[in-house]
């Protein structure tokens, strides 16, 4: 008994001599970017920063890859280990937050209302996180392939309709000197099929779920638009205008630098590292199939763990990391689409007449989000089974109708999704 | 007996308590969990309460029915044909999302067989699951016998001695040493439609005349790859084995086997193969067991697909439990392919059986 008090009187000496000395409160934060060298400095240096601004608080980073990161996570909430900060996929968000893993922003909205819409994380109402970059696809296409086929360069104001973006695709095709006219990135088995592909069936009209009542994918994911975007879909590969499911990663990497294909259906990610080897490439607005054209917004985002014992200081170095310079320090490196306007003047490559402000324009004019409902990481699997699929010849409306059901089987099972 | 394994043999309880402890805890534990999971709507993630269902989860999983669908006839009443001259049939839709048949709804083809102008169509409300149990079943009966019968003949060829026979052996048996994912990988590379190394191979061989085939982008190649490349991986494994088994027949057998004149056949069909009934007995379940627990391959090189040609049902049970968050369907194909296994266990037992 005697050793124990003497030993709980030390703790408590201990820790108020500590807390006397520092008076600090250790944040954790997880990030996605293990691996990547260039991402990793920059997260390092934001935290340097904001531990070296104050003294209320202290943000110590852990770095998970980002194969296995939501993994991560979702171990952790089930074991109740969550850390302060983490980051997040966009799409996932409205799970991680319906599932109680996130408490939303203690930060007013005002203070981001000039960031891109697809960096603004929103479910049920609240703003749960928020992006300090976007990401954009666009048609990669060579000035010099658009001059010799002939092809009017499609803007923002005037994008390709249906039929010139096919022409296009036939043009490259018949000039013989592309393996294919457009390389959609078939190879890329995941996240990046709902991202670069549900905004074709949403431009033809369709959609992955009722994005009103969230309740069903019937008529949406298998109505007429939904088949005329399966069958569009089905000819891109039985024309051989496109390489199918079983693409080489390394064609899908390489292939429209080494001039395989005539078009490449990309993302801002690849921009750089594109412009670097082909002088001439320029990023056409993705075609208008009838609604509109659009594409995919929503990338990483930072939020607050439910958990969290924090949450003002965890809101402190959010509104800390989201100041421009580190906005445009992260586009500069990456390539990404900073969240601000003001953030965009800043960088190289974004600022008026960049070589990529053509991106902003896009993000800003036609991002749209992934269905914001919890189910959509169930929807996000359904949909890449479907479009992979449908290229690889299945029949379009069974596989819509199977898909449907499936997506409709899902809600079901978790009551809707609502929290009872 | 009873007294050495309780009371004086603490030592040896002490010993083996950690095993027992990893067992109960990492096998056990989880299998009697699997079997609770499949009964409730349990999720991967979710606010709400885990609810018991019953056998909600089999049903929906099992569910399966043959429906008729008829041609499709014009104003006279004759049948309308395309142009193949095929009978036209409406689609499934016309069943499976009808107001009158609500017993059929969210259910999907399988296959269907036409007689006349009537087509039989399988449907079920869960096709996949059914796609990945035939082709588990076509893995195993393909893998099963081939790969016990060139680990066999590989174990007599190195059964021998030679000298530097332990470069075969070591040869032999290097697939297996080598992570199944990265193996995996090196054969997506030799199976690659455009460029690898096995259409390079054939069109060398035959002048030029071999047209590239697109090994695992094609649904009906697509298994067949997966399974010639699996046959490879794991045959040193079970080369082993046999070759343990070889190593235990005794000299003697051979040398009175060759006084009386027998040929190498029956020396191989009176002396070897009997003596190798219990390696073999082993070698079989060992195999089966593996075969059905076929998960890395399909996952690092076709991810089930083209059209589900290599749907498999641990990957199914992965695919569902982790990726659609639906942790009661994936234990209830756990429990499928468990009660399966251990029914073929129990066969192959019986049917190898000391008489």
């Amino acid at each position: 008994m005697k050793l124990l008090n003497v030993t709980a009187g030390a703790v408590i000496a201990a820790t108020g001599f500590c807390s006397a000395a520092f008076a600090t409160t250790d944040l954790t934060m997880w990030y996605h970017g293990a691996g990547n060298k260039v991402e990793s400095k920059i997260v390092h240096q934001i935290i340097d920063d904001f531990n070296k601004s104050q003294s209320d608080y202290k943000v110590a980073l852990q770095s998970f890859p980002q194969n296995s990161y939501n993994d991560s996570v979702t171990a952790a909430a089930l074991a109740g280990n969550l850390p302060d900060i983490l980051d997040m996929d966009g799409p996932i968000m409205p799970n991680w937050a319906w599932s109680g893993y996130l408490q939303p922003l203690p930060i007013p909205e005002d203070h981001f209302k000039d960031f891109l819409p697809g960096t603004k994380g929103v479910y049920d109402g609240k703003l749960y996180s928020i992006g300090l970059w976007d990401a954009a696809v666009a048609l990669y296409a060579r000035k010099s392939t658009m001059k010799e086929l002939g092809l009017r360069t499609p803007t923002l104001d005037k994008p390709w309709t249906k039929d010139e973006f096919m022409s296009a695709l036939e043009a490259a095709k018949k000039s013989g000197k592309f393996d294919y006219a457009i390389d959609l990135g078939m190879s890329d088995k995941g996240e990046w099929y709902p991202y670069a592909f549900l905004p074709f069936l949403q431009s033809f009209g369709g959609g992955l779920v009722n994005r009103k009542t969230y309740d069903t994918a019937e008529g949406v994911l298998n109505g007429d638009a939904a088949v005329a975007w399966g069958n569009w879909w089905q000819s891109l590969f039985t024309d051989k205008l496109a390489p199918g499911t079983s693409q080489d990663p390394a064609a899908h990497e390489t292939g429209f630098i080494d001039g395989k294909y005539a078009f490449s259906w990309n993302g801002n990610w690849n921009a750089v590292k594109t412009m670097d080897k082909v002088d001439d490439v320029e990023f056409l607005p993705a075609p208008d199939f009838g609604n509109g054209s659009k594409i995919g917004g929503a990338s990483w985002q930072f939020g607050i763990s439910a958990s969290s014992k924090a949450p003002e200081g965890a809101a402190e170095f959010i509104k800390f990391a989201t100041q421009d310079k580190y906005l445009a320090e992260f586009s500069d490196a990456l390539g990404l689409i900073p969240a601000t306007k003001s953030a965009a003047q800043m960088t190289k490559n974004y600022k008026t007449g960049g070589p990529l402000a053509v991106f902003y324009g896009l993000s800003e004019a036609q991002a749209e989000k992934r269905p914001v409902t919890p189910g959509y990481v169930v929807d996000s699997k359904v949909f890449q089974k479907a479009a992979a699929d449908i290229a690889d010849g299945a029949d379009v409306i069974d596989t819509l109708d199977s898909a449907t059901d499936q997506i409709n089987a899902d809600i079901k099972r978790n009551d809707g999704y609502k929290k009872n | 007996m009873r007294s050495s394994l309780t009371s004086a043999n603490r030592a040896g309880w002490a010993f083996a308590l950690p095993g027992i402890v990893l067992i109960l805890a990492f096998i056990i534990t989880p299998f009697f969990l699997g079997v609770g999971f499949s009964l409730t709507n349990q999720r991967l993630i979710s606010p709400n309460a885990t609810r018991f269902v019953g056998l909600e989860n089999y049903r929906e999983m099992l569910n399966i029915a043959v429906v008729d669908l008829q041609a499709k006839t014009d104003s006279a009443g004759k049948t309308v044909t395309d142009a193949d001259g095929q009978a036209e049939f409406p689609r499934l839709r016309s069943i499976t999302r009808n107001p009158d048949t609500p017993q059929y709804h969210g259910m999907q083809e399988w296959f269907r067989w036409v007689s006349g102008d009537t087509a039989h169509v399988v449907i079920a409300s869960d096709v996949v699951f059914w796609k990945a149990l035939l082709n588990t079943c076509i893995f195993v009966l393909m893998v099963a016998p081939i790969q016990a019968a060139i680990a066999l003949g590989l174990a007599l060829l190195i059964n021998q001695k030679l000298r530097g026979i332990t470069i075969f052996r070591t040869i032999y048996f290097m697939p297996v040493v080598v992570s199944i994912v990265v193996v995996s990988l090196l054969w997506r590379f030799i199976y690659s439609g455009q460029n690898g190394l096995l259409n390079n191979m054939l069109s060398f061989l035959s002048f030029g005349h071999f047209q590239p085939v697109d090994w695992l982008g094609n649904p009906h190649t697509a298994l067949g790859a997966i399974i010639t490349m699996s046959i490879w991986q794991a045959v040193g494994f079970h080369m082993v084995i046999w070759l343990s088994g070889l190593q235990t027949i005794p000299p003697t057998l051979y040398e009175a086997a060759a006084i009386e004149g027998s040929s190498k056949w029956q020396t191989f069909r009176y002396v070897t193969w009997p003596a190798l009934r219990h390696t073999a007995v082993l070698v079989l379940i060992v195999i089966t067991m593996q075969a059905f627990a076929i998960f890395a391959q399909i996952d690092v090189m076709t991810k089930g697909g083209p059209l589900d040609s290599t749907q498999t049902l641990v990957f199914q049970a992965v695919q569902r439990g982790y990726g659609m968050q639906n942790i009661a369907g994936g234990s209830a194909i756990s429990v499928i392919l468990f009660l399966i296994v251990l029914v073929i266990s129990m066969i192959q037992r019986w049917l190898t059986r000391e008489r």
